[in-house]
């Protein structure tokens, strides 16, 4: 279980992160939804302990990403905004300095990094320098070592952003997968994405939590019961939200 | 223990990353002509008439104040300029293990470049006879050196996501600890502060803070437990430093 309390981030003087609390139970993806700047991968940076939070904390299957910030860091598994990867490493030995990294060793090491290869499907680029690949392939490569432990927690900040349609479809149907037995957070500008694999979503807009339901639930919050795209940029547009859900 | 463990690993990738990259051949192959051109043309090794390293030992504070912060500009600068500092830190690895494997890498990267200096060494053993123990003190200096040396590279690698400017810090930082303890520059400055004791004291403080008056007791052959001291608190001082500056940045 994940749960964030009161997170607070200020970078001088903007509030880039105020006040966010939400629960996350196994079994759930939750959907992270808004504004360009809206403070969603701050929120993840703090809960991965990337990012020390101004105030506020994260709880990840009861260890404290403040105080204790390496038991925290085994639960979860990462892919950052971005996908940054070691540019002068292969594919197969970025993924073998993860898994040494995450405690495996000697053949166990060997065939973890061999299953997600496979997951991700990188068996062509196997051996290829990452320097070389395209942006989806580094993406994937990106995840590949945020699945190689099989985390209990995955937190992806725009986990299909770059991939192909093929791919976008494997991730997703990956993410549909794995999710009974973990706690997923993805954030997204997709929104076709959150009603295709998110079993709840949460709007942020100016670092608050303007909504926070199931897909079909933040449908009903406008007038004319329409889509999730009216639903965002009824949120999100106007400067309050239109009414309070949960 | 996980200690070593993580450490162990943040090292070997790091060691493998400069041979990676062409950087690394062009700083050996650079090293080594730069001190034998210094030891042997600038020194005039031949015609000094002494089989001793001392003329290859001489160079090495003004050799390192160059290539030490080139070697060590890309550890965190680049980390933060890709972005890759993210998926460091996220990885259950402790700031103190990213940053002592980081920085045991570099230092052995800098000791293979030492040890591949050795045909000098054999030149000498060739012409005459040298004394072993001062050569070998000789190269144990230039191998603290070139750590302290590191250490300071490292913070200012941290303290900056552009690779050009971690350099420029690095050799302006390197320069003062230089010259503050170089004979010539603390000899005049203390004839210019002489009629003021105060100013005196201060002359004398910030030259015992400089690297140059351990490296060359160690040259002269003599391991004392005073610079031995003296370069251990530099690194010490560098890289608690340079945690702190991670520790505190705002972004990556
Ligand atoms: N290191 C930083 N220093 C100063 N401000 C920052 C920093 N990082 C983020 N911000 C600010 O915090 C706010 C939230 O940024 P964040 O990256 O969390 O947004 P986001 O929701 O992920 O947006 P996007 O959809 O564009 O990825 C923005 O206003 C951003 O400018
Ligand atoms: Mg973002």
């Amino acid at each position: 279980m994940l749960e964030v309390k009161e997170l607070h981030k200020q970078f001088g003087s903007i509030h880039a992160v105020n006040g966010v609390s939400f629960k996350v139970e196994q079994g759930e993806v939750l959907g992270f939804l808004g504004p360009n700047g809206a403070g969603k991968s701050t929120t993840m940076r703090m809960i991965t302990g990337f990012l020390p939070p101004t105030s506020g904390t994260a709880v990840v299957n009861g260890h404290d990403v403040i105080t204790a910030p390496i038991a925290a860091k085994n639960q979860i598994g990462y892919l950052p905004e971005n996908a940054p990867v070691y540019s002068d490493m292969t594919v197969v030995n970025f993924l073998r300095f993860a898994a040494e990294i995450r405690g495996f060793s000697g053949s166990a090491r060997l065939r973890c990094v061999d299953a997600a290869i496979e997951k991700a499907h990188l068996e062509k680029v196997r051996n290829q320098s990452i320097s070389t690949l395209s942006k989806g392939y580094r993406q994937r490569t990106c995840f590949a070592q945020a699945i190689l432990h099989d985390p209990p927690i995955l937190i992806m900040d725009e986990p299909t952003d770059g991939l192909d349609p093929n791919q976008k479809h494997v991730v997703r149907a990956m993410i549909r997968e794995m999710a009974p037995r973990k706690v997923i957070i993805i954030s997204t500008h997709i929104l076709e994405e959150v009603e295709a694999v998110c079993s709840r979503a949460i709007i942020i807009a100016n670092g608050r939590i303007v909504a926070n339901g199931t897909p079909a639930e933040l449908k009903t919050r406008t007038d004319s019961h329409g889509t999730l795209e009216d639903v965002f940029r009824a949120l999100t547009l106007g400067d309050e939200p239109l009414r309070k859900v949960s | 223990m996980n200690f070593i463990h993580n450490t162990k690993a943040i090292f070997k990738r790091e060691l493998k990353a400069y041979f990676e990259s062409p950087v690394a051949y062009v700083f050996l192959v650079v090293f080594l002509m730069l001190t034998a051109f210094l030891t042997f043309a600038v020194g005039r090794f031949y015609e000094s008439g002494q089989a001793d390293l001392r003329g290859f030992f001489l160079w090495h504070p003004w050799v390192y104040m160059i290539l030490v912060p080139a070697a060590a500009m890309r550890l965190w600068a680049e980390e933060r300029r890709s972005g890759t500092i993210e998926l460091l830190l996220t990885l259950p690895v402790t700031l103190t293990e990213a940053i002592l494997g980081k920085f045991l890498a570099a230092w052995a990267f800098l000791t293979l470049a030492l040890i591949l200096t050795f045909p000098v060494l054999l030149t000498t053993l060739y012409l005459g006879n040298p004394d072993i123990g001062v050569a070998l003190a000789g190269y144990f200096g230039s191998f603290l050196l070139a750590g302290a040396y590191l250490s300071v590279g490292l913070l200012t690698s941290a303290m900056t996501r552009n690779q050009v400017i971690s350099f420029v810090i690095s050799v302006v930082v390197c320069l003062f600890l230089l010259l503050a303890g170089w004979p010539p520059v603390t000899d005049l400055l203390i004839r210019v502060t002489q009629d003021h004791t105060s100013l005196n004291w201060l002359v004398t403080g910030v030259a015992s803070l400089s690297f140059m008056p351990h490296y060359e007791s160690i040259q002269r052959g003599v391991i004392a437990l005073r610079d031995l001291a003296y370069y251990a608190s530099v690194i010490i001082f560098m890289l608690f430093a340079t945690h702190l500056v991670l520790e505190n940045r705002k972004a990556a």
